[in-house]
């Protein structure tokens, strides 16, 4: 019993985290088109800007800010200064197709290249800003913490505020519209290319709030998000690749699966189990599950 | 205020959409653009919106050059560009698909008071308000991509095939919904179409477009009128 509320407690923090790199991948895929792989890169540097606050002024907490905010102003810089000359200058032909995502991969290597320079290549660590010894249930100590669920919380919270944001604002509806139909967009009078500098900003933050959340359970080192970006991609092809509440939907299904195969069956299923649940979803629902309905076909 | 197009030449890669072209449309008239498929009516409203560029010539609205400027700018500068193919998101709500025109003006009481008139034009996009756009029907898209044209009080609106695609009594209600706007608000109009007849019934000019290439501006009067035009043209 208590194996069984671990395993769902922890399923649920896993999913969480796979969530937030999964929201990060589909803000960008929606805003640009793009399937960002510097994502990784993107969440690690921000971890480590974290990781050096952490190192100053001892504070988990302002160093998870300044994370979550240098995360956005790297997003929206390297989609202004990085990606829109790209698409100015890659207009036609099959070369469109794969352009910017082959210049996302060559960025991720310059990230992870120059957080080698500047931190080195060792082992970091993050301390947890709460315990992260597993809470006792009926005499037995679990495999969830404080931690766990300071993790919850916070994507929870991450979560409401951006469906908030998506859903209740103009520059929500800016966004949506710039994603559905960037044509229809720009004749309606909206700045599409801000509106997409901005998309890469929102994933550039989620990205630094993954990370941060991520790192204090393991190491940071320069490839410590590769992982979690092919997960995070993953949760994001299974919820649809459109649609936020896919991701995030994605992200914990992911977790509840890859947990429950690791927990019950074999710890070497984890990623066996990852690409499993995205064939079957791939075969049962190519679209994914929660991409977004079109129209009535008239 | 016109709408002055001269020498405007337009390519599609090595493909010449739209040679040479000029026309003048003065405030408050409808110039109607007909043609056969092909004919490079569609390029042209795409290019006047900012949307693509042109080869060679210039065009200027109220004396101020339009080419070469981005679609954004040119829709928030009162030249509103409705695209063909029903052009509405439809994924989002028509209450939202109506606010897209409104959510960079300043004057939030006349967007209030521009999307209220928009409902008494088109009174049926008000009982549809938080349905999807996808799930109206091809003419109450087409009537809510106008409104959202109107909402941001355009002085230049340029119409891609209203018709296309519609049964022919909403066709003919379309029209003359625009023939009364168009009056009442003063606006001055390029109205692309394939549906010739009916273009220019409510049009005052009429230019006729064959290859990317003017070969008939006059009066659409004068055009309707003309059997030599209509049977050579017009089709009818």
């Amino acid at each position: 019993m208590t194996q069984f509320i671990t395993a769902v407690l922890t399923s649920l923090s896993s999913g969480a985290i796979y969530a937030l790199m999964a929201i990060a991948i589909v803000l960008v895929w929606r805003s640009t088109r793009v399937i960002n792989f510097a994502q990784a890169g993107q969440a690690v540097l921000t971890t480590y800007i974290g990781y050096t606050v952490i190192q100053r002024t001892g504070s988990f907490w302002i160093a998870l800010v300044v994370a979550v905010v240098s995360g956005a102003v790297i997003g929206a810089v390297i989609d202004r200064f990085f990606m829109r000359p790209i698409f100015k200058r890659v207009k036609s032909g099959p070369i469109v197709m794969i352009a910017p995502v082959v210049a996302t991969l060559g960025l991720l290597g310059i990230i992870q290249a120059i957080i080698g320079f500047v931190w080195g290549i060792t082992n970091q660590s993050i301390e947890a800003p709460v315990s992260t010894g597993g809470y006792k249930i009926m005499g037995t100590v679990i495999a969830f913490s404080s931690y766990n669920l300071l993790v919850l919380v916070f994507v929870a919270g991450a979560m409401l505020l951006l469906t908030l944001l998506f859903q209740r604002t103009n520059i929500g509806l800016a966004l949506r519209a710039s994603a559905y139909s960037p044509e229809i967009a720009k004749l309606s009078g909206i700045k599409v290319d801000s509106v997409r500098t901005l998309g890469w900003a929102l994933a550039g933050a989620f990205g630094g709030l993954a990370g941060m959340l991520y790192i204090p359970g393991y190491f940071l080192y320069p490839n410590a998000m590769d992982l979690l970006l092919v997960l995070g991609f993953i949760a994001a092809v299974i919820g649809g690749l459109e649609s936020l509440f896919g991701a995030f939907a994605g992200g914990m299904i992911l977790g509840f699966a890859i947990i429950f195969s690791t927990t019950y069956i074999s710890p070497k299923l984890f990623f066996p189990t990852a690409f499993i649940v995205l064939i079957l979803v791939l075969l049962v629902k190519p679209a994914g599950l929660f991409a977004p309905k079109k129209n009535r076909g008239a | 205020m016109s709408l002055i197009v001269e020498g405007l030449t337009i390519d599609h890669g090595a493909i010449r959409a739209i040679n040479n072209v000029s026309f003048k449309v003065p405030q408050g008239q409808l110039a109607a653009v007909i043609g056969s498929n092909g004919a490079g009516k569609t390029t042209l409203l795409r290019t006047l919106s900012g949307l693509k560029e042109a080869s060679s010539g210039s065009a200027t609205w109220n004396a101020s050059p339009i080419l070469g400027k981005r679609a954004e700018d040119l829709a928030r500068s009162g030249i509103m560009h409705v695209s063909d193919g029903k052009s509405v998101i439809a994924e989002l709500s028509v209450k939202d698909n109506l606010a897209l025109t409104g959510l960079w003006r300043k004057d939030k009481k006349d967007v209030k008071a521009a999307t209220n008139e928009v409902v008494e034009l088109f009174p049926i996009l008000g009982q549809r308000m938080s349905q999807s756009a996808g799930s109206l029907s091809g003419g109450e898209r087409q009537m809510l991509a106008i409104g959202r044209a109107l909402i941001a009080r355009p002085k230049l609106l340029l119409l891609d095939e209203p018709s296309l695609g519609l049964a022919p009594l909403i066709v003919e209600q379309i029209f003359q919904t625009i023939k009364s706007f168009v009056k009442s608000m003063n606006l001055t109009v390029v109205l692309v179409e394939q549906n010739a007849m009916g273009a220019l019934k409510i049009a005052d000019q009429g230019i006729v477009l064959n290859l990317g290439s003017v070969v008939l501006i006059d009066s659409a009067e004068k055009l309707l009128n003309d059997p030599a035009v209509r049977s050579a043209y017009l089709g009818f």
